[in-house]
């Protein structure tokens, strides 16, 4: 017992938390796990959600009664990375609440086990359909695409769009996933469908499809792919002439700089929804910035932000819950009712999230991202 | 929109063509099944984005240089790996599976030193603009490429049936045992053939990243079914056969995707495989076919 709670102590202590000096706060740190990609293709994802779950951690444990130790496992982006990670938080560290894991495919390897062990664990980044259907001590902060799609499909319809074609990569659970949830959205939002091509995820020729869609004219085009292949459609479709007057929509995999860095300016114009902004002008998202310059030397990203406002609500629910027992931090965390960076959160009683308040529309201008009007 | 798309197939047909030449060849004249042959795709398109996009070379000069560093990069490969099948007269098979494993081995070392991601020119640096005719648009790249692919095949010609090393090289290929009776170095003929098929692959590796402006380190093996369907629908070894089996295949998957169904258009090229594998079976390893290199 004596050596767990020192080394949860350093751990608290290397992890830039205050050191614990004073007795009572040295004496108990409640540990917390935090699984995240740190390693392989996939890293840069869990070190920006390590980093802002650890800003957060920082002011939170400088003000609490009883400080949090974070203890962060890599999860190298495989399941079975992610269920050792879960297996070694949940056995040997003894922690009351895991955050993450990174994404939804490890979540659905790693939620059975930490739901069996009534062990709450929540995905700040799992945007994926049935991730809380896992069981009952499963959360997301994330908002899935489910809930973001609609509100860029009804920005669409509200700038005047009434026909759209879907694009959507058909070898990739994600992009199909997000095809289907765009295509309920866009009929939801009385836009109609007038084609739906589809390609290969690796492909790097689209022009059969772009003509095909060029020659219906629709006012919108829906593209449901990673990052990659949504900057090689964009880069095409320019080149067989679609101009300004096609708006441009795309899913969470849009949702990332590299697509202005790949695509320059051909991706002018495109929309994509997405939960953060770090052009969002509100006084906590900007004090949030300034606190992730200071202390990395860097900006923040979509996943630090939600990291970092998890890292807040979860650390509320284990005050509230008054005792460190995973079974009372649950019943604490289904009460939340948090105002953070990315507007006012609070959950279903199904665990996800409940309100798409936050969510912003994004317009591609100049190679960045800014809020579309 | 039929115009369109038949020039898109069309475009696209070339970029199949002008990958298959160096493979048809390569077949044609030392009867290999060479799988490294994507390597030396991929490499040449990653020595012109390294020469472009960090040395500033023009992309004129760094596509014959990539061409020849291909090439160069080919005959010793191909030497360490078929010389000596080729001496103990191994059969195609084996052939086949050390290349295999020699392709595998190159791509992942190749993944592990420049990452597995799809990596792009600056957009500014690429001939981006577009000319159009009518309502017919046509990319300046996709221009290259067919012009290119045009060149190349009629300088392959050219030396395979207007110079004397392509009548020694035809010479080896149809007996190197009698090539060697009358004084041919097939040794340094199968070097040679290796130069002009890794280059022939570097350069449409240059050219091929530069119409998508995407180059990461498995395009050759993505390529390379499409080339096995070409080389094999063309007629192994034959340069005028790949070229219009692989216009005939972009085409049609052109076609499959603008009137059928875009999910279709990969089925394309392989049921166009197995038709032409079923209509002639002497196709693949078989001898029956002529030569006609």
């Amino acid at each position: 017992m004596r050596r767990r709670s020192f080394s949860a102590a350093l751990v608290a202590t290397a992890l830039g938390g205050p050191a614990p000096l004073h007795p009572a706060r040295a004496a108990q740190p409640v540990p917390v796990g935090l699984i995240a990609i740190l390693s392989g293709p996939n890293a840069a994802y869990g070190i920006a959600i390590r980093a802002g779950a650890e800003l957060a951690l920082a002011s939170i444990n400088a003000k609490a009664a009883r400080p949090i130790a974070l203890i962060v496992e890599d999860s190298g982006g495989t399941k079975d990375g992610a269920i050792n990670a879960a297996r070694k938080l949940i056995g040997r560290d003894k922690v009351v609440a895991i955050m993450g894991p990174t994404l939804s495919n490890e979540m659905f390897a790693v939620g059975p086990i930490a739901n069996g062990r009534g062990i709450p664990a929540i995905g700040t980044s799992t945007t994926a359909n049935g991730i809380t259907d896992i069981g009952p001590f499963i959360f997301r902060t994330a908002l899935p695409e489910a809930d973001v799609i609609p509100v860029t499909m009804r920005k669409a319809a509200a700038r005047g769009c009434r026909t759209i074609a879907l694009l959507y990569a058909n070898d990739d659970a994600f992009s199909k996933s997000g095809f289907d949830v765009m295509q309920a959205a866009a009929k939801a939002a009385g836009l109609r469908i007038v084609a739906t091509e589809s390609f290969g995820s690796k492909d790097t020729d689209f022009a059969a499809q772009l003509t095909k869609i060029k020659a219906l004219k629709p006012d919108a085009v829906g593209i449901s792919a990673l990052v990659e292949p949504v900057s090689g459609v964009l880069l095409q479709a320019r080149q067989l002439g679609f101009g300004p007057e096609t708006l441009f929509i795309g899913g969470n995999g849009s949702n990332s700089p590299k697509l202005g860095q790949i695509a320059g300016a051909a991706a002018d114009g495109l929309i994509v929804g997405s939960p953060w902004f770090i052009g969002k002008s509100d006084a906590a998202n900007q004090a949030f910035i300034k606190a992730f310059r200071t202390r990395y030397g860097r900006d923040p990203d979509q996943f630090a932000a939600q990291a970092y406002d998890t890292m807040f609500i979860l650390a509320a629910a284990i005050d509230r819950a008054q005792a460190p027992e995973p079974e009372r931090i649950r019943n604490a965390l289904l009460e939340t009712d948090y105002n953070g960076i990315m507007g006012p959160f609070r959950f279903t009683a199904h665990r996800d999230p409940a309100s798409t308040a936050g969510v912003l529309v994004l317009e591609m201008h100049a190679g960045a991202f800014r809020i579309a009007g | 929109m039929l115009a369109q798309q038949l020039v898109n197939g069309v475009l696209l047909g070339a970029t199949y063509a002008l990958f298959a030449l160096g493979f048809t060849l390569m077949f044609g004249v030392l009867r290999v099944v060479n799988l490294v042959y994507g390597v030396y795709f991929t490499a040449g398109a990653f020595v012109a984005l390294f020469l472009a996009r960090d040395l500033g070379l023009a992309l004129w000069l760094a596509l014959p240089v990539a061409a020849v560093a291909a090439g160069a990069v080919a005959v010793p490969v191909d030497a360490l790996l078929l010389s000596r099948l080729r001496r103990t007269k191994a059969g195609e098979l084996a052939s086949l599976m050390v290349t295999l494993g020699a392709a595998l081995a190159l791509y992942a070392a190749l993944a592990a030193l420049v990452g597995p991601d799809i990596q792009r020119l600056p957009p500014h640096l690429l001939p981006v603009s577009a000319i159009q005719v009518g309502s017919l648009r046509v990319g300046v790249a996709q221009l290259l490429i067919i012009g290119a692919c045009a060149v190349l095949a009629g300088a392959l010609l050219w030396l395979m049936r207007g110079t004397r090393v392509g009548l020694a090289i035809r010479a080896m290929a149809e007996t190197p045992e009698a090539a060697e009776l009358v004084g041919i170095n097939t040794g340094l003929l199968a070097a040679l053939v290796s130069f002009v098929s890794g280059a022939l692959a570097g350069a449409a590796g240059v050219l091929i990243g530069l119409a998508f402006n995407a180059v990461h380190p498995y395009m050759g093996e993505a390529m390379m079914l499409r080339g096995f369907a070409v080389i094999i629908a063309g007629g192994l070894g034959d340069i005028a056969g790949a070229l219009v089996a692989g216009l005939v295949l972009g085409i049609a998957e052109v076609l499959t995707a603008g009137y059928f169904a875009s999910g279709l258009k990969e089925a394309v090229a392989f049921a166009l495989l197995v038709l032409v594998l079923w209509t002639r079976p002497s196709g693949l390893f078989g001898h029956a076919a002529p030569e006609r290199v």
